[in-house]
């Protein structure tokens, strides 16, 4: 899906600091998606002459563009990998990474489910298929239907990293291609069991315990949830001083940058 | 040109050179697009072929098509499409299953039994099924059908059974019953003793059967409603306008001959139907079976959205209540991570299912073509 956010032409403007006619092209994650969307508004709100277009493709996309050279900014939803770092090392491209925000994953359930809370261990194995019914996790007799990202996310890299310890998921797990989506499967289905970002915890959805931890703003940022990972932006070397692209990437460092991040469901790298 | 004596009749040297030129220029022009489209064919398998023997040569054939366990983006990385051949093989036989029956038969009661003016309405309606977006079919099996399934799972398959198999074992009953009379002919001489005799315990037993099954289904709880039987059902709806239109095309093709000569010779309406009409334009039934078939195996949106994805063999193998993944799912959502960036085998494992998707459509379409030569020759047209 792309979506593109076109800068409003005016007339006569005066660019605080851009100079006329720049432009910033991002591609990358659907989760980090909406971060560089609200910070892309907000940047060409006060900055006219700067165009900003924001393409959602995934992370591995976005990677892709940036070896590419065909974007500024890539965003990610997980770290860049070897490969990656060395595909763009080889054609003379330097990524930086700049953590934009904070985000756990929570473990989803029916609201049905009388299951509070499970541990990483209990998690993982339920998603190995070695632990394939409720009741032996305390809930119903059930069989577990287990739904994940699909491989091409970086939220099912993150959870691959963080539960699954690089184990493999177990054959029966079902597949989906959105955050949303697992969330409209996790509540249509009373034996389910999912994962999505924090932004997609809603009253239709029942979130776990982890190891003892209720998933919040405040658990991912003091790092006690156990699934959380940063979310990435990142720029070839790093921007130049005064530029419009180091002006974007600092967005989030600022209080508005900080209470847009907050407002679309992530947790800031900042206390303000 | 030969010259004749009425001059008027003859062009001039330059317009008939004109003529010939233009006649030259329209039949190269029109050639010419005729070799692009056949050269596209081409491209198609030369590019698609060119990416997918990559893979074979890195990673050998026997893992591909005999591993169950595909784990892409796994170290190392896994590729066994087992599973997914599978998957791609139920869905389709479930669609073929669900749009065959009915498109055959919604095209005899089209072609045959409704009014001309009924018929006028009815066909273009049914093709409005092709017309809706696949996409919007998809949204529809994951967001009402598939919890439809999950929460009154029971009810709407022991429903099913009465409903499809119902008619089926009642004409069974029938033909078999008029069978065991003709041979007990010896023992009880008069028909109407043993057909009340034989119909009543045949009639019994079925519906004892089917009482059976629809309990047992009823009892039955379907953990997850994104499977195999989610998707058959909806890529059969989707294949049913192909289905129906050809097919009722190859019925009204028989003509009007054919259908006055049986009723001629006394055949009753349903006689015509099964004894002459069927078999007349059979050719074009299984063309339209087969245009089905493609159009369920090639349907992507669907299947992606509303199978589960799960990359296992369901257990047993025919049971459509599991979870399944397509060749055609897997190349759209393995799409975006696999490129030559991050790892070759990932990005050509994936031309190499689409080398297997078009092959198949390609030996399908081959079928299609001998058997509609074979039984045109059998007809002696």
């Amino acid at each position: 899906m792309k979506i593109q956010i076109l800068a409003m032409t005016a007339a006569a403007t005066v660019a605080a600091t851009a100079g006329a006619s720049d432009k910033i092209v991002i591609d990358g994650s659907t989760t980090v998606g909406p971060i560089a969307k609200a910070f892309a508004e907000y940047y060409m709100a006060a900055n006219p002459d700067v165009n900003i277009t924001v393409s959602e493709s995934g992370s591995g996309n976005g990677a892709k563009s940036m070896v590419n050279g065909t974007c500024d900014v890539a965003i990610m939803s997980r770290p860049m990998k070897e490969t990656e770092f060395k595909a763009a090392a080889d054609k003379g491209i330097q990524p930086v990474a700049h953590v934009v925000s904070l985000d756990g994953l929570p473990i989803l359930v029916h609201p049905s489910n009388p299951v509070q809370e499970l541990t990483v261990e209990q998690v993982r194995k339920i998603y190995l298929g070695e632990i394939s019914n409720w009741k032996e996790v305390g809930g119903p007799d059930k069989a577990i239907v287990t739904i994940s990202r699909d491989t091409n996310s970086g939220t099912y890299e993150t959870f691959a990293k963080l539960v699954m310890n690089k184990e493999k998921i177990g054959g029966k797990c079902e597949y989906v291609g959105s955050n949303g989506a697992i969330r409209q499967r996790v509540q249509s289905t009373p034996a389910a069991i999912g994962y999505a970002g924090l932004g997609f915890v809603d009253k239709t959805v029942k979130a776990l315990k982890i190891n003892g931890i209720y998933p919040s703003a405040e658990t991912v940022q003091t790092g006690e949830y156990p699934v959380a990972r940063p979310l990435f932006m990142y720029t070839d070397g790093y921007p130049k001083l005064g530029t419009p692209l180091y002006q974007f990437i600092t967005i989030h460092l600022t209080e508005d940058g900080q209470e847009m991040v907050e407002e679309i469901g992530f947790v800031p790298v900042t206390a303000y | 040109m030969s010259k004749t004596a009425n001059t008027n009749l003859i062009m001039s040297d330059a317009a008939s050179r004109r003529q010939r030129i233009s006649t030259l220029l329209g039949q190269s022009f029109l050639f010419l697009i005729t070799s692009l489209s056949t050269f596209a064919v081409f491209f198609i398998f030369y590019f698609i072929l060119k990416d997918a023997i990559p893979f074979f040569k890195l990673e050998g054939f026997t893992e591909f098509f005999s591993s169950t366990r595909w784990y892409p983006s796994g170290s190392p990385a896994e590729f066994g499409a087992l599973p997914i051949f599978v998957g791609t093989g139920l869905v389709t036989l479930g669609a073929v299953a669900v749009a065959v029956p009915l498109g055959i038969s919604a095209a005899v009661c089209l072609s045959d039994l409704l009014p001309f003016k009924v018929r006028q309405i009815v066909k273009p309606v049914i093709e409005v099924l092709a017309a809706i977006p696949s996409v919007a079919y998809g949204f529809f099996a994951l967001v009402v059908f598939a919890p439809l399934l999950q929460n009154h799972g029971g009810i709407i398959l022991s429903t099913g059974v009465w409903l499809v198999l119902g008619p089926i074992l009642a004409l069974l009953v029938i033909v078999l019953g008029d069978l065991l009379i003709d041979k007990l002919r010896k023992q009880i001489p008069n028909p109407k003793i043993a057909g009340a005799i034989i119909f009543p315990i045949l009639g019994t037993l079925t519906l004892i059967f089917l009482f059976q099954l629809s309990t047992r289904l009823l009892g039955l709880e379907i953990s997850s409603g994104t499977n195999a039987l989610n998707v058959s059902i909806i890529l059969g709806i989707m294949a049913l306008p192909t289905v129906v239109s050809v097919s009722e095309d190859a019925l009204q093709a028989a003509g009007r001959e054919l259908r006055e000569g049986s009723y001629a010779l006394g055949a009753t309406r349903a006689e015509t139907i099964i004894k002459t009409i069927i078999p007349a334009s059979i050719s074009g039934i299984l063309a339209a079976v087969i245009l089905g078939v493609m159009r369920a195996i090639g349907e992507t949106m669907v299947v992606w959205m509303a199978s589960g994805n799960a990359s296992r063999i369901p257990e047993p193998w025919y049971n459509v209540l599991q979870p399944i993944r397509t060749l055609t799912a897997t190349i759209a959502g393995d799409m975006g991570e696999a490129d030559h960036v991050t790892g070759s085998s990932r990005f050509h494992v994936l031309f190499a299912m689409a080398f297997c998707l078009l092959a198949f459509s390609f030996i399908m379409n081959l079928v299609s073509e001998i058997i509609v030569k074979r039984s045109r020759k059998k007809l002696g047209k």
